[in-house]
């Protein structure tokens, strides 16, 4: 037998709990959206020669700054160059990772800790340290790798330059990333029971018939997430070109679509313009990365009926 | 700039969320008197190196006197410097004090950040050369900083290398291309030196040297003249060498570009008078064998020469003390101690004409012993600079020229292309802003 009093203090309680959770939602979340949302749709405009006080003042834009998002070819350029930039990540990335785990998995491998560890290695490495890192190898005139390739008298391709730009700024996400992969499609391996492989052995499978039937299926969940993480990572590619920008006459200061969000940001002060790309960018990510998940998750359904 | 109620308190709220400390440190200054009555302290952004070392001559000298202490905060620098002053002054919570270099200027005060100091600096004026004190009025009656150093560009070669190929100091840009040819025929995987295009204040300075005048006014509207003939003789000129493969095509602060300074493969480089400092990173193993000369002149007999860098010290209007910020500031760029603090640990060219020939100046750098009268030839030089047009939206401008030209120079394409490219996305930018634009 509860009291009215007893029941509204219950009543309360669930909210109160929500209540820091909700906060820091509010104020580092929800908030900071809304701020930006609230930027890219005003502008600032300028009267006459704009100098002295009151020559600028902030008004509202509308779509103003989406329709010149939009209608920006340097933004579609952009994001063009991380498609193929990407088409040479993702595939490269995840086949390496799903490759070392299954090798670092097998019966027959000596070193596992060790080797484990030094693919990982790289992923510890900083971003920006790793793109000048490569990036220090790239140039011709300081690169160990070109007075190797001339000593050989072997040609020299220009890494910084055209379509092996493309290689040259893959190679480096894919050196950093394959060691998370590996590691988080390597544990679903492990989880893996052990009966399953006895049956399958039982049954006279041989390991290659045991990594392809068995195990790829068993760890398909892995492959998705670390896909979905990937396609992220690639859309959001920013330090790698940004180092390696100085180094080169290649790389323009909106090589990436977050670049030219930057750019107009920080380099050129229209931080309205800026938000509502920052928007478009987001929503494009969403769509792409979450589409991708519900088009996994209807096949696995489809699949369960089945 | 009318702020509804609503929006400062959404700005206020996010700032707070977003950094309540940033916020705690910018408003130090915000909180004690007014100028005048009782100790004032200043908050200062720069990136001046050495700068809190002169700070504490004056805030143990005049500025003990007169109550006045001023705090050095490293911030960012140039550009980057520009956006966090921007930003601050959104918020009402500008430092008193501010670095910005010249073609910033106009971008600042076209937001209202920088305070009119015309009645604490304008006795200042005649420290300095007409056409940099220019820069700091905008052409107006109003004075906007105080000049603080200034980036006089020359022309630097290998004296030893020079000699070896039997290749004579250019005079004129003419001779300048005919020097490369020569160079590039005697050692073919030599280059007298490269176009680079990852520092649009070359240009800039190459420009103003052939008499471009970038950003002009008539009435109340702006006139950008980004591809005038001068310009475009300019980029004609640099765009033929990197064509015809004469000289080299990569950006310049690459580690590359330090290697082929340092083992002589690069022979010479177009600079200004800070380039001794650089060289000293750059080139440590070729010190006292490089020499200074005036840059090639366009037309024989003439004595031009543009400006690449130089900054000033600004007041800006969230100052609660624009006073004594401006004391400060005439002290600091006008003062025999000051400078000469700011000469030995700053290692800046200072903008003050007395200054350039005395203390620190009377020797030259280290990296110049073989030059004893590198400065007193810099001085000469500065003299015949140039005069400056910038305007309101030089960053866009310097942003567009990093692409077109990189890209122009990548391809060993058209050069003039570039310029109409950088004109066009100028003249839009300021469109687009609302600024009147005279076609």
């Amino acid at each position: 037998m509860k009291s009215p009093a007893h029941r509204g203090r219950a009543g309360r309680a669930p909210y109160l709990f929500l209540v820091p959770a909700t906060a820091l939602f509010v104020l580092f979340f929800a908030l900071p959206i809304g701020y930006a949302l609230w930027l890219s749709l005003r502008k600032v405009r300028v009267s006459g020669l704009g100098l002295g006080s009151g020559a600028r003042e902030e008004v509202w834009a509308g779509l103003e700054n989406y329709t010149g998002a939009l209608s920006d070819s340097e933004l579609l350029h952009g994001a063009l160059r991380v498609l193929g930039y990407g088409c040479i990540v993702v595939p490269v990335m995840l086949g390496l990772a799903l490759l070392f785990a299954l090798m670092l998995d097998s019966e027959r491998v000596r070193l596992a800790p060790f080797t484990r560890l030094a693919i990982f290695l790289p992923y510890a490495i900083p971003g920006v340290v790793a793109a000048l890192l490569w990036g220090f190898l790239y140039l011709p005139d300081v690169s160990p790798l070109y007075y190797v390739l001339d000593a050989l008298g072997l040609p020299q391709p220009d890494l910084l330059d055209g379509g092996p730009l493309y290689l040259a700024l893959a190679n480096i996400a894919v050196w950093g990333g394959t060691g998370f992969n590996m590691i988080v499609i390597y544990t679903a391996l492990r989880a893996v029971p052990a009966e399953v492989y006895e049956a399958a052995k039982l049954d006279g499978a041989t390991p290659l018939q045991i990594a392809l039937r068995i195990k790829i299926p068993m760890v398909a969940p892995s492959l998705v997430l670390t896909f979905f993480f990937s396609v992220i990572a690639t859309l959001q590619v920013f330090s790698e070109p940004t180092t390696l920008k100085p180094l080169t006459n290649s790389v323009s200061t909106t090589w990436s679509p977050l670049m030219k969000v930057y750019q107009d940001a920080f380099g050129n002060g229209d931080i309205h313009a800026a938000a509502a790309q920052a928007t478009l960018i987001a929503l494009a990510t969403l769509v792409l990365s979450f589409g991708f998940l519900r088009a996994v998750n209807r096949r696995d359904r489809q699949e369960t009926a089945r | 700039m009318p702020y509804t109620k609503r929006r400062r308190l959404v700005s206020s709220a996010v700032a707070v969320a977003l950094g309540a400390t940033a916020l705690a440190a910018c408003g130090s200054s915000s909180d004690d008197g007014e100028a005048g009555s009782g100790p004032v302290s200043l908050t200062y952004w720069t990136w001046a190196p050495g700068m809190d070392k002169v700070v504490d001559l004056w805030n143990e000298g005049p500025g003990k006197k007169e109550q006045i202490t001023v705090t050095v905060k490293k911030q960012a620098s140039g550009d980057t410097l520009v956006t966090k002053i921007l930003t601050a002054h959104k918020a009402g919570q500008a430092p008193d004090l501010v670095q910005a270099e010249y073609q910033a200027l106009p971008t600042l005060v076209s937001n209202d950040a920088l305070a009119d100091i015309g009645d604490g600096a304008g006795a200042a004026k005649d420290r300095f050369a007409e056409g940099v004190w220019q820069q700091t009025t905008l052409g107006t009656d109003a004075v906007y900083a105080i000049p603080q150093d200034i980036g006089p560009m020359m022309f630097y070669y290998r004296a030893d290398l020079f000699e070896q190929y039997d290749l004579t100091v250019p005079t004129t840009w003419d001779e300048f291309a005919e020097t490369a040819r020569k160079l590039k025929k005697a050692a073919p995987d030599k280059d007298l030196t490269t176009f680079s295009a990852n520092d649009s204040g070359l240009f800039a300075g190459l420009a103003q040297q052939a008499g471009a005048r970038w950003w002009t006014t008539s009435g109340d509207r702006w006139k950008v003249g980004i591809n005038d003939d001068a310009t475009r003789k300019v980029a004609e000129f640099w765009g033929g060498l990197v064509k015809e493969g004469a000289i080299d095509n990569q950006p310049m602060y690459t580690p590359a570009w330090n290697k082929a300074l340092n083992t002589g493969k690069q022979i010479a480089w177009v600079s200004a008078v800070w380039a001794p400092g650089t060289l000293t990173t750059a080139a440590p193993d070729t010190k006292g064998k490089w020499a200074m000369a005036p840059l090639p002149q366009w037309n024989d007999g003439d004595k031009r020469t543009g400006s690449w860098g130089g900054s000033s010290t600004a007041v800006t209007t969230d100052s609660a003390h624009k006073d004594a910020a401006t004391k400060f500031a005439v002290w600091l760029n006008t003062d025999r101690t000051a400078l000469n603090a700011l000469a030995k640990d700053g290692g800046i060219y200072p903008a003050s004409t007395s200054a350039q020939l005395s203390g620190a100046f009377t020797e030259p750098p280290a990296y110049f012993t073989n030059q004893p009268d590198f400065y007193r030839k810099a001085a000469e030089i500065a003299e015949t600079t140039a005069p400056s047009a910038w305007g309101p939206n030089v960053n866009v401008a310097y942003t567009s020229f990093k692409d077109a030209f990189g890209a122009a120079a990548k391809n060993k394409s058209d050069f003039t292309a570039a310029l109409d490219t950088m004109q066009r996305v100028t003249v839009a930018d300021l469109k687009k802003q609302g600024f009147g634009v005279a076609e």
